[in-house]
């Protein structure tokens, strides 16, 4: 075929062969397929705060009937996610967990478990929020006010803050005085109206309601008083130190007190 | 000049090639860097690997720069002159990829007419190049927290969750078919496939 004469260029082609000759020249497909794809996503990002609460309502009923667990999985699919900084935490129970406050305080003590379930007990039912986005909604926690243990060991008047350590070996939290002192930031014994086990951070571990999941450190083992707030490890990391449900790290989620 | 001396004499059929050593490169750096991507995610994301794993600031580095880097074998590969042009045969489509797809879709037992790419690969290489961008836009929103309006983060974070699971089953699909395709395999392993394939897979490629 000479492609040079016009009508043999337009001419059907007779044979697959001729078919063949240039399958490659057809249209840009592809380019649309990648730009579209782009073009979803942005449009997702837009949509996103409808699309996800339509899909929260979906999954949360859905999660309700799951038996398999599986809508867990998936995001926004309800449930608790478990984050740990360190590669392993050693297990503590009734008989080697121990609690000390020290710092800035006249009396340090160092609690066990049974001195701690031996205290006034508080209840709370709110909702968690994790900074990553999650939020597990009415969740029980219970345990002793952590205002009374910085009373029993007598804060002095220099001190201005409260530094938290953990069994981990890794992570710190802090809050001010003033917010450790709140009635709704508890040294948790209980979760979900079960003993904290040891993947939610058990046998103990802080509980501050108002704030991002992440100030509520697990396997807590140490309550420091200090002069002044030093931040703890996500805030070493760029995490908002006073960190506030709806009013901190770039988020506006609804206030979970 | 060796070697053609030496090879001559014998008719050893060493195949068609099918992609350069550079082509390969690109396809092993590429898959290597979203393995990794794909299984950090998992440890950041399902609750029994994050608690097998844990570590988490440094998983989370890991993603981040595994991600960040992940366009970069692509973006390298297109000094390549055959990478270029098969960039620019998956980026056509002809006659013969509506049918390809149609038989695709009803599972028909009929010819399947491809070139060099079927239309299934077609679709994958856009779609996943696509994605990949969109991971990558969310993802530093994410990363730097600062720099957007905060309603954004959340926003990219809910397309960043979803999208990472649809680009999960894809990927499952594209490694399911390499894995029932030994000769497709060979092809980016050594960068050869046999006449015979070509012939059954991609009757239109003309080599």
């Amino acid at each position: 075929m000479n492609p040079e004469h016009p009508e043999a260029r337009e001419a059907p082609a007779e044979h697959p062969e001729d078919e063949a000759r240039e399958p490659e020249r057809g249209a840009p497909i592809g380019r649309r397929v990648l730009l579209g794809t782009l073009g979803l996503g942005a449009l997702g990002v837009v949509a996103a705060p409808v699309l996800q609460r339509g899909m929260e309502s979906f999954l949360g009923e859905v999660g309700q009937k799951d038996p398999t667990g599986l809508t867990g999985l998936l995001p926004n699919g309800g449930g608790f996610r478990y984050y740990s900084v360190v590669s392993s935490v050693p297990r503590k129970t009734a008989k080697n967990y121990r609690l000390t406050v020290d710092g800035l305080v006249d009396k340090p003590t160092s609690y066990t478990l049974a001195d701690l379930r031996a205290l006034p007990q508080t209840r709370m039912v709110k909702d968690v929020q994790c900074v990553t986005g999650w939020r597990v909604p009415d969740t029980p926690f219970e345990g002793v006010r952590l205002s009374e243990l910085l009373d029993a060991a007598g804060v002095r008047s220099s001190a201005g803050a409260v530094r938290f350590t953990c069994f981990d070996g890794a992570y710190s939290e802090s809050l001010t005085l003033e917010q450790a002192r709140r009635a709704d930031v508890l040294v948790a014994l209980r979760m979900q109206d079960k003993d904290i086990s040891h993947n939610h951070g058990g046998p103990v571990r802080l509980y501050v309601a108002p704030m991002y999941f992440y100030k509520s450190a697990k396997w807590l083992s140490g309550i420091e008083v200090t002069e002044k707030v030093e931040p703890g490890y996500w805030e070493k990391r760029g995490y908002d130190i006073d960190a506030w449900v709806g009013r901190s790290n770039g988020r506006d989620d609804e206030p979970t007190t | 000049m060796n070697q053609r001396l030496e090879a001559a004499p014998v008719q050893v059929d060493t195949g068609v090639r099918r992609f350069t050593a550079a082509e390969r490169w690109i396809h092993r750096t590429t898959a290597a860097l979203m393995g990794i991507c794909v299984v950090t995610a998992a440890c950041l994301y399902v609750p029994a690997l994050a608690e097998l794993v844990g570590r988490r600031a440094l998983v989370v580095t890991l993603h981040k720069w595994t991600g960040l880097l992940l366009p970069l074998p692509v973006l390298a590969g297109l000094a390549s002159r055959a990478f270029r042009a098969d960039v620019g045969r998956l980026n056509r489509w002809g006659p013969h990829d509506r049918l390809w797809l149609r038989a695709a879709r009803r599972r028909a037992p009929g010819p399947r007419p491809a070139a060099k790419f079927n239309a299934g690969q077609k679709l994958y290489a856009a779609w996943i190049a696509g994605a990949t961008l969109v991971m990558l836009a969310t993802g530093l929103m994410m990363w730097f927290t600062h720099l957007t309006p905060l309603m954004w983060r959340t926003s990219a974070t809910f397309v960043h969750d979803w999208l990472a699971l649809t680009i999960g089953i894809v990927l499952a699909g594209h490694i399911g078919m390499a894995l029932g395709d030994p000769e497709a395999r060979r092809g980016l392993r050594t960068g050869s496939v046999s006449r015979e394939w070509v012939e059954r897979e991609h009757p239109l490629w003309r080599p």
